[in-house]
């Protein structure tokens, strides 16, 4: 997916993740993670939000993700929206 | 003297001190005039630590009622420092977040030893990364009486903040005299330190007159009174009311642990309890008490850490008597101002395990756990990365005690899971955990068959902790291992004073 402009899912609440993207024309995806269960799951998370780019074939960007214990599940879900967002695309395929 | 000592017979298996050599002079002032020239209060904090012959090298110890507003302890190291001493074991019953100015009297070499019931904050955080050579020692409330009363742990001079004291030293956690003074209800871990330090020194805000009854230190106990302006920060040494969660998993914990208790047979007329003060075990309190009022029973006695919950309760005349080493909230604290069977308690008559305790006539307390692990051991100390963030408390001793151990905790809290397969560090043995309850279901120590037999009776569904830990785990995932160096930087004493676990310096 093309992403077109800076985009943010998510919020800071507790269980949450804010995803935010960035657009880059080139040097693959810089993801900065902070979280407050860095030390128990920051490999999970940073596994999980670049799937989910590649997935969507996301190739360039910037992303700066704050989590406060989100499940993977969310972690998914808000990278998934800050994509179509940021690829300014509303046909969210909802089924799983 | 018309008898020669001597000539009595049997005077040597009689106990005496000699003949009589005539009494002691009479002070014939009147008892105002007396109260202001020949007392106990010294001028300032300098001349009683001078007065008291403290040492380098020596034990100091302090309370922990003040909580999160506490003064006295980061006011008195000023003081230590300033006068040049070193080397100085701390013996708090216990530190928070406000304490964090202690990292610097260490660095110094002021402090080199630390003994508390818990750690908070930036201290704690230090000192999980090392601040410390030698190991902090943590003890229960309980293990701290004993070890005091034992000698293990020999106080040299005690430093005690008072809300009210009279010229003499007779100290409390409140006033009767004052209403509007700072106030921390009960003194009951203090009272342990005065009864046995060498040298005990009350710091107060507020002298009232002779005699201030009731006290919780008695005047033979103390040996130097300090006025000062500041012993800590009312907000932060209580609030109004401890708050009723809202939190429906919260809720569901404490309605499930009420039922719990009643199933096990627990919940008859003249019972006795303790509520932890998380918010799920408050929260059972209100649970416990609709089922007081639908079958018509009361409760004999509940002790502890005490909130307005409780008082509340006692003041509808469901609990007869309530037993109170620690007031959590005002009012608690108005209420054992107010209420004649609100009855303050030391740490050692609420549980030291060397005599008869308030805590073995429990029919069931209901405690908190920031881990619970497949063998029922449970972690208030550490969290989930290793950081000392917690407090002992009253849980190995309460435990042990009441007939009927239960815990309350979330399956999950966001995403860190609170059932495991291992604690990071055992604070309470599995042994001694009855029950515990989560949002997701109950389990029974094996070594309790006859409680999930009454609980599957009564309708309760029963579950493996095996399966609770691993809908956890199916929930959130399996958390990367902790990683600790090889240096301990904290022990934990069970309430015997027998070393249960250790506490390793984090690798970050």
């Amino acid at each position: 997916m093309e992403l077109k402009t800076n985009s943010t899912a998510g919020t800071m609440e507790s269980s949450d993740i804010m995803i935010m993207l960035e657009p880059r024309t080139e040097g693959g995806i810089e993801l900065e993670l902070t979280s407050s269960v860095m030390q128990q799951f920051g490999k999970q998370i940073r596994k999980v939000i670049l799937d989910t780019l590649q997935e969507y074939d996301v190739q360039n960007a910037k992303v700066e993700a704050v989590d406060k214990g989100a499940l993977d599940c969310t972690v998914r879900a808000r990278t998934v929206a800050a994509i179509y967002r940021a690829a300014q695309r509303s046909d969210y395929r909802w089924e799983v | 003297m018309n008898f020669d000592i001597n000539k009595i017979p049997h005077i040597n298996e009689i106990a005496n001190n000699g003949s009589f050599s005539g009494a002691r002079s009479k002070n014939t002032e009147t008892f105002q005039q007396r109260c202001k020239d020949c007392n106990k209060i010294v001028p300032s904090l300098e001349e009683a630590i001078k007065k008291s012959g403290l040492r380098d090298g020596m034990t100091i110890s302090f309370h922990h009622h003040f909580r999160n507003g506490d003064h006295i302890i980061n006011n008195v190291l000023d003081k230590l420092a300033e006068m040049g001493f070193k080397n100085l074991t701390l013996a708090a019953s216990s530190l928070s977040a406000v304490h964090a100015p202690l990292i610097e009297h260490i660095r110094s070499g002021l402090v080199t030893h630390i003994e508390t019931s818990g750690l908070r904050g930036e201290l704690a955080e230090q000192i999980s990364r090392g601040l410390m050579d030698f190991p902090v020692v943590f003890r229960s409330h309980g293990g701290r009486a004993s070890a005091i009363r034992s000698g293990e742990l020999h106080i040299d001079v005690a430093f005690l903040g008072a809300p009210s004291c009279d010229p003499y030293g007779n100290a409390n956690g409140y006033s009767r005299d004052d209403d509007g003074g700072i106030s921390c209800g009960s003194l009951g871990y203090a009272r342990t330190d005065a009864e046995f330090a060498d040298k005990v020194i009350i710091i107060t805000n507020n002298i009232v007159s002779y005699p201030n009854a009731p006290w919780a230190i008695p005047e033979h106990d103390v040996d130097y009174v300090v006025l000062v302006d500041d012993i800590g920060d009312p907000k932060g040494i209580m609030s109004g009311a401890t708050r009723y969660t809202k939190d429906p998993k919260e809720l569901l914990i404490a309605k499930t642990a009420a039922n719990v208790v009643e199933a096990a047979g627990y919940l008859y007329d003249g019972f006795s309890m303790q509520m932890g003060s998380g918010g799920a075990s408050l929260a059972t309190a209100r649970f416990i008490r609709q089922k007081m009022l639908d079958r018509g029973i009361r409760c004999r006695f509940a002790l502890g850490g005490i909130t307005g919950q409780i008082t509340a309760m006692h003041e509808e005349g469901l609990i007869d008597r309530i037993l109170d080493v620690q007031s959590f909230d005002l009012d608690a604290a108005k209420s054992l101002k107010n209420n004649h069977f609100h009855h303050q308690i030391s740490a050692t008559y609420y549980a030291s395990h060397l005599v008869a305790t308030a805590a073995e006539q429990l029919d069931f307390v209901i405690l908190s756990a920031l881990e619970i692990d497949t063998d029922f051991n449970v972690n208030v100390l550490t969290g989930s990365d290793g950081v000392i963030r917690g407090a002992i408390g009253g849980h190995p001793d309460t435990a042990e005690s009441a007939s009927l151990a239960v815990i309350v905790a979330p399956l999950v809290r966001g995403r860190i899971p609170t059932v495991v397969e291992h604690v990071g560090t055992v604070v309470t043995p599995g042994s001694v955990i009855d029950v515990l309850v989560t949002d997701r279901g109950i389990a029974v120590n094996p070594n309790r068959p006859d409680l999930k037999e009454k609980l599957e009776k009564f309708g309760l569904h029963v579950f493996d902790i095996h399966d609770l830990q691993k809908k956890a785990e199916e929930l959130v995932g399996v958390p990367e291992p902790i990683r600790y160096k090889e240096r301990i930087v904290g022990v934990a004493m069970y309430r015997d004073n027998t070393v249960i676990d250790v506490i390793r310096q984090i690798d970050e």
